[in-house]
């Protein structure tokens, strides 16, 4: 067999190598992204992203870059999520153990009218902060679309759990665990 | 593994099935045509080395192979065909009502069929990854059938020669001998030429040929085709493509979901308007219709630019940078982005205004007040003194297990629980009533006030879809690619018309890859007067 | 404005009987007399036919006029439309290839086209927002042309079988030809059907609940099958023989249920009376007639048609669909029924056009891939607008 046939075909075999590969890649980027494509909650291990919030009825402002070297639990919730409810009175109940242990808990609120929230703070006796996402716009940042929505963020600020969907006593106790700072 | 040197002394790559320059059949690849014992050659791809019938070895070569055969790609494209088929029986899950569940829908829409029909996916068909490998197989398939046969067609093309092999000649559906001594050779090249053919020559032999580029025709569209789907990839990039949607209330400004915060949008006013029912015009169909036809959707809408850096959730400060209505056909664009009238709510409550009166009797009055129900004051304090406490608001309100809830933030259906106080009585036991559309509840059974609803004002919603669209450009050029293509291929045709010299004569012959009839009529009028008997159509006569 | 739409109408019949007219000349024009010149008798038949295409266009313009928007909105705008462009592609392909026998089957074809969407509500709609654009009338229009030149190789198609289908034994193939002889025989007994029963004003209401609400539904055709758990409540009405089934929903289902019902028996009436009285395969009855036509001739014309048309289809039916549905719907691809038809017909003939390169798929299988894709196109233009429906249902 000639040198210069050889040769040619070495050259087509890596031309047609290449060129399947290259269709092979775009095939799986195409496939992989559509997977991907419901847009979901800030995933794990992503950066939270920061945002800034009036505490409700109050001016005083929250930023979560403030609270670096905290564990932040990030909760979106509203008055008409039947599920918000009854995840509520377990916040409350850890609400102050973990503050002792340099845990925030901010519950990013979607109503848009303040006495609907008022009357709610007031029936639940909620005393962690609660923060009034008015235009929804952190809801629309974090890419939430289903209430509630929970982030655990760690004290880097970096996502460590999410859950979408009502939360119990216990998970909610062992993800706060794992998010609270070391001494 | 050899080249084939052909006896006019033209060296042929391997897999040739026709000499490229002279066109004589090459005796032991006529069955890669299927040419074996038939009476007229094969002229696909002019008898060109098609790579894909040549090597066969590597798997690499195989899987090339695989894809390279219009077989393959034409079983591709009916599976896809039949696939689609089935997928618009029933409605995809994007159009079924919003807020059904596609697990249950479509078992109690349309029995067991719509539970197969659900099961097997295709429900969601066109996004699920087995349609889109189809599709994508379709690419691969495009991109290696036009690769391999466009290079060696071309080069046939290129190097074919004037004088063609006796063979060749005899064997072409277009064929003629004419035995005669007086034919005049240059009235045929002038005729030809007249027909707008260019013409060649070799030791006597014509050759003319128009319209090539028609060849091409396919492979330019198959690039339109890659293009197309290449930008429909595209679309995966985050970066190039937004999708988002936003609802609006009139007065109300909001930020523009997907344009991370840096826009914002106040609708002015959303306009629906029906056409008059007494229009002569369109009377009877609008009263086949039962209901009224809508002539317009649109939305009258200021568009603000965030100037302060963006802290998410903190207020912006917005310069105008646009007024504008959107309406069905008539989106607005602003910077790359653009917004569709796409839905529309009407009739949600804005402001309510209620007084207080006698239970006994609704024409007294200790005074009047008005709530906005979209930012509601906890207390009112009326002329008479009075003071109306709002115990609680549901916005949108129903009923669930005997308690009052909200479903939604939305003042749809807004009810209250009343507190009311006397003049001077705020630290005694309030008067408590219940009060919604259509219900006023005494809470006690024995008030003395009665909250009574006197007037409302409502607001219309519009809802528009917010697009940012980079790869539309792509797919435009893809489209404008395939649409060159198919024209190029279809509305011109590639004819040639060989004549050959012999001794006693000459022969012709013709071949186009469609229109025969319009190549007959052009040879026809070419021979005229050039002592060449027009040919014959072998096909016809076979019949 | 009514007299305008009134000369519209009538503009329409005109064309209707000019059409018809057409057709018999075409007839005679492929009789097998010696005596008579066939090429004098079919330039009556082209002539007509031009003539009738431009009363048609007359029609067109006056309704465009009455109505203010082109009348390309509605099924009966719609379909009188594909009829005039099927017309015009019969005399595109006349004047390339002048054979008369084309004009035999295409004229028939366009006339019970014409004749079917007279049986749509053929008053003037106004159109809904998203109907308002010049790209209503560029999309349907070109889209309407590009099925329309497909469709004269469903034509030739026919004409191809009718000529070549080996009469003497029953096959397979002598089976599908009187299949599609039979569906030509069932819309022409829809038409009929349709006709008498609406001249005669025959009417029969039922209250049958639809989403669970008592509604009254009226038939304009004695009921064969009446709707699920309907009453008949008009007097004198025929009750019904049996009941639509239960997934049947919506006021109109059992209604073209029960059309449908009637069309396939009327058309099967049809059938058998004609065959009874030729005492043979239709198809068999047909063939001398088109002796003198020239398959190979034939074949190129099917050839050519999905040639010229497939470039007009897809700029049509696509890329202007693409450009107008993302102005007017935000995307310029939606998956909505109609757009998938529409696509699935582009994979059709792409797949036709392929095949015409392999050796063996000339001729009889060529014939009959150009039957499938005018089933295709029927079936988007009816069923899917009848039927599945979506964004596109104006019917």
């Amino acid at each position: 067999m000639k040198q210069s046939t050889l040769k040619k075909k070495k050259k087509r075999l890596i031309f047609r190598t290449a060129m399947l590969a290259v269709m092979v890649g775009l095939i799986a980027f195409a496939l992989i992204s559509n997977l991907k494509d419901d847009k979901s909650v800030v995933a794990k291990g992503e950066q939270a992203p920061n945002f800034q919030l009036n505490k409700f009825g109050t001016d005083e402002v929250v930023s979560l870059d403030d609270l670096e070297g905290q564990g932040v639990m990030i909760n979106f919730w509203a008055t008409y999520c039947e599920p918000c409810k009854e995840e509520m009175p377990y916040m409350e109940e850890l609400y102050s153990e973990y503050k002792d242990k340099n845990v925030e808990i901010l519950a990013v609120n979607l109503d848009s009218t303040n006495i609907v929230v008022e009357r709610f703070q007031e029936r639940y006796g909620l005393s962690f902060p609660i923060l009034h996402d008015k235009n929804g716009q952190v809801m629309d940042q974090y890419n939430v679309s289903r209430l509630p929505s929970t982030l655990f963020v760690n004290a880097d600020g970096v996502v460590e759990e999410q859950v979408v969907g009502p939360l119990t006593l216990d998970k909610l106790d062992g993800y706060l665990n794992e998010i609270t700072p070391e001494t | 593994m050899n080249e084939i040197t052909c006896e006019c002394g033209h060296v042929n790559p391997e897999g040739t099935v026709l000499c490229e320059a002279c066109g004589k059949p090459v005796e032991d690849n006529q069955h890669l045509n299927g040419n074996e014992n038939q009476a007229l050659l094969n002229m696909r791809y002019d008898g060109s080395a098609r790579r894909s019938q040549t090597y066969n070895r590597t798997f690499i070569d195989k899987v090339w192979n695989f894809f390279s055969s219009v077989k393959v790609g034409v079983w591709l494209i009916v599976i896809t065909l039949i696939a689609s088929a089935i997928g618009t029986l029933l409605p995809q899950e994007m159009y079924i009502p919003p807020g059904s569940d596609a697990s249950t829908h479509y078992k109690d829409q349309y029995g067991l069929i719509g539970q197969i029909y659900y099961q097997l996916g295709f429900h969601n068909l066109f996004s699920s990854w087995w349609y889109m490998l189809l599709l994508a197989l379709i690419g691969i398939s495009i991109i290696i059938a036009s690769l391999d046969r466009f290079i060696p067609l071309y080069k046939t093309l290129k190097t074919q020669k004037p004088k063609r092999h006796d063979q060749f000649m005899k064997k072409q559906r277009i064929f003629g001998k004419t035995e005669s001594d007086s034919i005049d050779m240059q009235l045929m090249k002038e005729n030809l030429k007249k027909n707008r053919y260019k013409v060649t020559e070799e030791d006597g032999s014509l050759f003319a040929e128009k319209n090539r580029f028609s060849r091409w025709g396919p492979y330019v569209n198959h690039i339109g085709l890659i293009v197309f789907l290449l930008g429909t990839l595209l679309r995966f990039v985050p970066a190039l493509y937004v999708d988002d949607f936003v609802w609006v209330r009139e007065g109300e400004t909001k930020m523009i979901t997907g344009t991370e915060g840096q826009y914002y949008i106040k609708n002015e006013d959303f306009i629906l308007e029906n056409y008059d029912e007494n229009d002569e015009r369109f009377q009877e169909a609008i009263m086949r219709n039962g209901q009224p036809v809508p002539k317009t959707y649109q939305t009258n809408a200021v568009i603000y630019e965030r100037t302060d850096d963006i802290v998410v959730g903190k207020d912006p400060e917005l310069k105008e940078i646009k007024e504008a209505q959107a309406r069905v056909n008539h989106p607005i664009k602003f910077e790359n982005y653009t917004l569709y009238q796409a839905s529309y709510q009407q009739n949600e409550f804005n402001e309510m205004t209620f007084k207080l009166h006698d239970m006994d009797d609704e024409d007294s009055s200790y005074g009047e007040f008005t709530i906005d129900l979209n930012d509601p004051e906890t207390e009112y304090e009326l002329d008479s003194g009075h003071v109306v406490v709002l115990g609680s608001y549901f916005p949108e309100y129903e009923l669930d297990d005997g308690k009052p809830v909200s479903v939604s933030k939305y003042p749809r259906n807004p009810a209250f629980v009343f507190n009311v106080y006397p003049p001077g009585e705020s630290d005694g036991e309030p008067e408590v009533s219940f009060a919604g559309i259509g219900a006023n509840v005494d809470g006690s059974g024995e008030n003395e006030f009665k909250v009574g609803l006197v007037d409302f004002d409502v607001r219309d919603v519009t809802g528009l879809t917010v697009r940012k669209d980079y790869t539309l450009p792509f797919i435009a050029l893809g489209g404008a690619i395939f649409m060159i293509g198919v024209i190029q291929g279809m509305y011109w045709n590639h004819r040639r018309i060989w004549v050959k010299p012999k001794d006693n004569g000459v022969w012709i012959a013709g071949h186009t890859n469609k229109n025969w009839v319009a190549l007959k009529r052009e040879i026809e009028k070419s021979t005229k007067g050039t002592g060449i008997e027009p040919p014959v159509d072998q096909q016809e006569l076979k019949d | 404005m009514g007299d305008l739409s009134a000369i519209s109408s009538n503009l329409l019949y005109a064309a209707f009987v000019i059409y018809l007219v057409a057709t018999f000349f075409f007839a005679g024009a492929i009789r097998d007399k010696k005596s008579t010149s066939p090429d004098r008798i079919g330039k009556i038949g082209i002539i007509l036919s031009i003539v009738g295409f431009f009363t048609q266009l007359g029609y067109f313009f006056t309704r465009w006029g009455a109505a203010g928007h082109a009348p390309v909105s509605n099924l009966f705008e719609f379909i009188t439309f594909f009829g005039m462009m099927l017309v015009f592609a019969f005399i595109i392909m006349y004047f390339i290839y002048r054979i008369n026998v084309l004009g035999v089957i295409a004229l028939p074809i366009a006339l019970l086209i014409i004749a079917f969407a007279s049986m749509f509500p053929t008053e003037i709609s106004p159109l809904v927002p998203s109907l308002q654009s010049h790209w209503l009338y560029i999309h349907v229009t070109t889209a309407a042309l590009g099925q329309a030149i497909l469709s004269i190789s469903f034509v030739a198609g026919l004409i191809f079988l009718i000529r070549q289908v080996d009469q003497s034994k029953k096959t397979k193939q002598t089976f599908w030809l009187e299949f599609v002889i039979y569906m030509v025989a069932t819309t022409l007994a829809f038409i009929i059907i349709s006709s008498v029963f609406s001249a005669f004003n025959y009417e029969a209401s039922f209250e049958a609940p639809v989403e669970g609400q008592p509604v009254e539904i009226t038939y304009e055709m004695p009921a064969i099958a009446g709707p699920f758990d309907g009453e008949l409540i008009s007097d004198g009405a025929m009750s019904p023989l049996f009941q639509a089934p239960e997934w049947m929903r919506g006021v109109d289902a059992a209604i073209k249920f029960n059309t449908m019902i009637w069309s396939i028996l009327g058309g099967l009436v049809l059938y058998w009376l004609v065959r009874l009285v030729v005492r043979k395969r239709i198809g068999s009855a047909l063939q001398p007639l088109l002796r003198k036509a020239n398959p190979e001739i034939v074949d190129e014309v099917g050839y050519r048609a999905v040639a010229i048309g497939f470039p007009i289809f897809t700029l049509g039916a696509l890329i202007f669909a693409m450009i107008w549905a993302q102005q007017a719907w935000d995307r310029f691809w939606g998956w909505d029924p109609k757009e998938v038809w529409a696509l699935i017909t582009f994979f059709f003939y792409a797949a036709y056009l392929h095949l015409r390169l392999s050796r063996g798929w000339q001729g009889t299988k060529s014939a009959w891939l150009a039957v499938g894709g005018f089933a295709i196109i029927m079936f988007n233009l009816l069923a899917v607008n009848l039927i599945i429906s979506g964004l596109h249902s104006y019917a």
